[in-house]
């Protein structure tokens, strides 16, 4: 049933967003992994963001075990999954309930009248059926008994209890959404049937639900409020769709093959880092050796005991494990070891928000050590390029012997969106310090001049037994000293060295205006909503405000202070309350940072920056 | 790690460079030399050999050896030793700790490199004090010591560094008194010959914070007769006239002499130490009268490298990737053009 309140229009739109809600077991994550997919394959940009409970299997039809996934899909490019929704489709009242708000007005909800039972609206906690009382006729909605109709669909196929033809459902959606846009369900059913392959029933059945909610989108004719979505215009080449963790994996497979060296993760399950241990526990063929260790302090233990045995070693983790990791980051830091910590931030203080993102370990990632532990600090900025970043910490840390603190975050870690697939080939030389000759009165910190990084030997190389360990050592044997001079030397030496970094780094861009009225900051996951923000507000002809967006933290880009001067304003835009303005502020004496916060768990939106810089040009 | 050179150490080449810190008397002199004298036994070679420790006064130790070495950070040298093994298990790595490194703040560490049976050697001195901190009382510290921090007497019961280790699945498990420096060099032999973790309990004398804390088992003249030197396939005999021995009786030890009661060496009990079940190893570790000394146990065990080794190759068997850009174009990818 379509209410007729609303007569839908048509129209051409270059990109829509859509989600899809229901209970944590829904299956929501899949249906709109599947629909991104299907799209990317079309040809379009896409960009996603799963947004789950904590909760493994919350109480179904519950407020907070609603599960989500949102894709925005264009024919231009996509730098965010989207602020208001072209279509919700919910599977419960619940999902309905909590998602409503993101709903264009005059827009489309799908919903799943079987699920709108008394006791589901209770739980949602509606006082009277929404969809009977009047308080949706803002929106196109569209009235589907899907849990029947997928058991009427299956009902000869054998083999199936009740609880999964009711999990088919997700299919059922997928089917009518797919006929909607015009989308192919080839690659859906090919999945089937590489997922399935040894339960054909379980294929027969998924594809005759998804073919069902198909053909009943065409014979209602369900029609979108927008159709037209052609394939986007992107860089020719070879892509696929790839999700942050995934990318963040792959670029350490990539750094460990460029540098030669076998690749050791050492780590500790903890959301939302654990899919990079996931994907590397696979890579077996590769040589690597991945250690799931008893805590998170073991994790970054036995990577310090890899690194000082030669491989490239790597540890993963979020806010609170980085806690616990920060003595043993000073211990790799003062024994001057190559070592990349990867922290996937969420929500926090103590066990926070952890499904959620934010940007508040920044601090932590800086001075979270005792002592003067300087290491360097980087982030990654959108899911893609979670690849070039972690190559990147790991040509620093082997090039520097250092350590590297990697931030990514919750949402372009669990985000998706196409990647242009970088041949290792193509990728930068990774310069070792392995010592490769013998080298005359060598000594454990005998240093390149130039970077003042010392060289690395190993285990197994005669002639360089040495020891080396967290006490203060001598600037020049490396052995134990409490001298009071040498200790303020080796102080300013380790972080000279982090300084020098600032030669082997790319230096900072300005996008859109490059000199004007506001420049606005961001770093690491931000970049997808401020950058959509500030070209929008560009189109609108907004030629005055430049967009800076930094993904070296530590040190700071060197020409930094060269772009800041050519701005009336400058407003620095975080997920947190105002870290990255702090470390500017100590920098940069003499200008005023302003401050976007926001610390909600949620990513930017478009209209709340938009609004926001338009209050400092106007 | 077998050396293929002719050439043959002596203690004198493991010796590093660096004044020994040590307070005069300690034991710890004692193990450093049964150490450097037990090296040239393995036929290792030097650059082979890794010692790691965490922080206390045995973690001094990596750096009065002359090989690689690290000391690191408190508690947490079982977890980088696994890290260098597991990088390269050609290395003969040794993790030196003590009560309170290993049983305290690395409590969680220890049990879980114990579990893993990685390939690694950990010497533990135990001297039931802190001594690099000044004299609190550790995990091992008798109920009713007095101590800086614990003027009164300890109130914490302690643990049983060794029913602590088979309890968390420990292969090796050998418990040697601190004055005897040949029996301690035969024992690294022994644990670095095992494959697995090996864990060598050390009864340590502090001279300065817990003075004669073993005298009445490790002292000359009672050793004979409060400790019994466990050997595998032999009777658990001791005694300075050889005469005592253990048998079981029911679900206990029970100490009995040989000639009384009809007894005779027959009836004792032959000391077993490969035995899979630590039934009777946690039986032997508990003991109070005799104190077992000797290696309790030796029970040789898949390690972890040997698993991960094991699958790594029949992943690799099976697999179409080869390099990194097999795994990056394969599956899902379309073209744009």
């Amino acid at each position: 049933m379509i209410s007729d309140k609303l007569k839908l229009q048509p129209e051409v739109l270059e990109a829509v967003v859509i989600r899809f809600v229901g209970d944590s077991g829904d299956g929501m994550q899949l249906t709109g992994t599947q629909f991104s997919d299907t799209s990317a394959m079309f040809g379009n940009d896409i960009a996603t963001f799963p947004n789950y409970p904590s909760e493994i299997r919350a109480p179904q039809g519950s407020l907070y075990g609603v599960s989500g996934f949102q894709v925005h899909i264009g024919s231009i490019e996509v730098s965010t999954p989207g602020d208001n929704l072209d279509l919700l489709v919910a599977m419960n009242p619940a999902g309905l309930k909590t998602n409503l708000y993101a709903v264009k007005p005059g827009h489309t909800i799908i919903v799943d009248t079987d699920a709108f039972s008394k006791k589901n609206l209770e739980k949602a906690q509606y006082t009277s059926n929404p969809l009977e009382d009047g308080s949706l006729e803002n929106y196109r909605i569209i009235q589907v008994d899907m849990t029947s109709l997928t058991k009427e669909a299956l009902k000869d196929v054998e083999g199936l209890d009740n609880k999964s033809i009711a999990r088919s459902k997700n299919m059922f959606a997928l089917g009518m959404v797919y006929w909607m846009y015009g989308r192919s369900k080839d690659y859906t059913i090919d999945f089937f049937n590489k997922k399935f392959k040894n339960k054909p029933s379980v294929i027969e059945a998924n594809t005759k639900v998804l073919n069902a909610g198909y053909f009943f989108a065409e014979t209602l004719e369900l029609i979108p409020n927008a159709y037209t979505i052609s394939p986007a215009k992107m860089e020719s080449g070879t892509y696929r769709i790839i999700m942050g963790n995934t990318a963040t994996a792959w670029g350490f497979l990539a750094a460990a093959e460029k540098a030669g060296l076998e690749l050791f993760l050492g780590s500790y399950p903890i959301t939302p880092a654990t899919d990079i241990l996931h994907e590397l526990v696979k890579h077996k063929h590769f040589g690597v050796k991945a250690f799931q260790a008893e805590d998170e302090i073991a994790g970054i233990a036995s990577a310090i005991g890899a690194s000082f045995a030669g491989d490239l070693a790597i540890t993963t983790t979020s806010g609170p494990g980085l806690a616990l990791k920060g003595e043993a980051l000073g211990l790799a830091m003062i024994m001057e070891l190559p070592l990349v910590v990867v922290n996937v931030q969420r929500g926090g203080p103590s066990t926070g928000l952890p499904t959620k993102t934010e940007q508040s370990d920044l601090l932590q990632a800086m001075y979270g050590r005792n002592g003067e532990s300087p290491v360097i600090v980087i982030a990654a900025s959108t899911p893609a390029n979670c690849f070039n970043f972690a190559f990147e910490a790991s040509r620093l840390a082997l090039e520097h012997m250092t350590p590297v603190i990697l931030l990514t975050d919750g949402y372009i870690a669990n985000g998706s969106a196409p990647w242009k697939i970088k041949s290792v080939n193509d990728l930068p030389e990774i310069k070792t310090k392995l010592i490769k000759n013998p080298i005359e009165n060598w000594y454990p910190y005998t240093r390149n001049e130039e970077t003042l990084a010392r060289n690395w030997a190993i285990p197994g190389m005669a002639g360089f037994e040495h020891r080396i360990g967290g006490l203060e050592k001598d600037s020049i044997t490396g052995e134990v000293s409490q001298a009071p001079e040498n200790h303020e030397k080796m102080t300013r030496i380790r972080a000279e060295k982090i300084k020098r970094v600032q030669n082997n780094i790319p230096s900072i861009k300005t996008e859109f205006a490059q000199s004007g009225d506001l420049l606005v900051i961001g770093w690491g996951g931000t970049y997808g909503s401020l950058h959509s923000a500030v070209k929008q507000i560009n189109d609108e002809g907004y030629k005055n405000i430049g967009f800076a967006h930094f993904n070296y933290i530590n040190p700071l880009p060197k020409n930094t202070e060269d772009i800041l001067k050519k701005f009336k304003k400058i407003i620095v835009c975080e997920l947190n309350d105002g870290q990255f303005a702090k470390i500017l502020r100590i920098n940069f004496e003499g200008y005023q940072f302003l401050q976007k916060n926001k610390i909600q768990g949620l990513p930017f939106g478009n209209n709340e920056l938009i609004e926001e810089f338009k209050k400092l040009v106007d | 790690m077998e050396a293929t050179t002719e050439q043959k150490y002596t203690f004198k080449d493991f010796a590093s460079d660096q004044e020994v810190r040590w307070c005069p008397g300690c034991d710890d002199y004692v193990i450093l030399r049964s150490m450097q004298k037990a090296l040239p036994e393995m036929g290792v070679k030097k650059e082979d050999v890794v010692f790691i420790s965490g922080i206390g006064c045995s973690s001094r130790f990596p750096y009065y050896m002359n090989t690689y070495g690290m000391h690191t950070i408190h508690g947490r040298a079982p977890g980088i030793a696994s890290g260098v093994k597991l990088a390269n298990p050609n290395l003969s790595v040794w993790v030196m700790t003590g009560d309170g490194d290993a049983m305290a703040i690395g409590g969680n560490h220890f049990i879980h490199v114990l579990r893993r049976n990685i390939d690694l050697n950990i010497v533990l001195f135990n001297n039931e004090i802190y001594g690099l901190t000044k004299g609190q009382f550790s995990p091992t510290s008798l109920v009713g010591q007095k101590t800086k921090s614990s003027p009164y007497g300890n109130t914490q019961p302690p643990f049983s560094p060794g029913e602590l280790a088979l309890g968390a699945g420990a292969r090796f498990f050998g418990r040697i008194a601190g004055n005897v420096p040949k029996d301690i060099t035969q024992m690294m032999i022994d644990a670095h010959k095992f494959k697995g973790t090996s864990l060598i309990e050390v009864l340590q004398n502090c001279v300065i914070f817990n003075d004669g804390c073993f005298n009445d088992i490790t002292d000359k003249n009672v050793k004979e007769d409060k400790q019994i030197f466990l050997e595998h396939g032999k009777p658990m005999i001791f005694g300075k006239n050889r005469d005592k021995g253990l048998v079981l009786n029911k679900l206990k030890l029970e100490v009995v002499t040989i000639g009384e009661n009809g007894i005779t060496q027959e009836d004792l009990l032959v000391h077993d130490a490969k035995e899979k079940d630590p039934t009777l190893h946690q039986m032997l570790v508990r003991l109070q009268y005799p104190v077992a000394t000797g290696i309790i146990r030796s029970f040789e065990d898949v390690t972890l490298e040997e698993r991960e080794d094991a699958l790594t190759k029949q992943v690799k068997a099976n697999s179409k990737f080869k390099k990194a850009d097999d795994l990056f174009f394969s599956g899902e990818t379309y073209t744009v053009k």
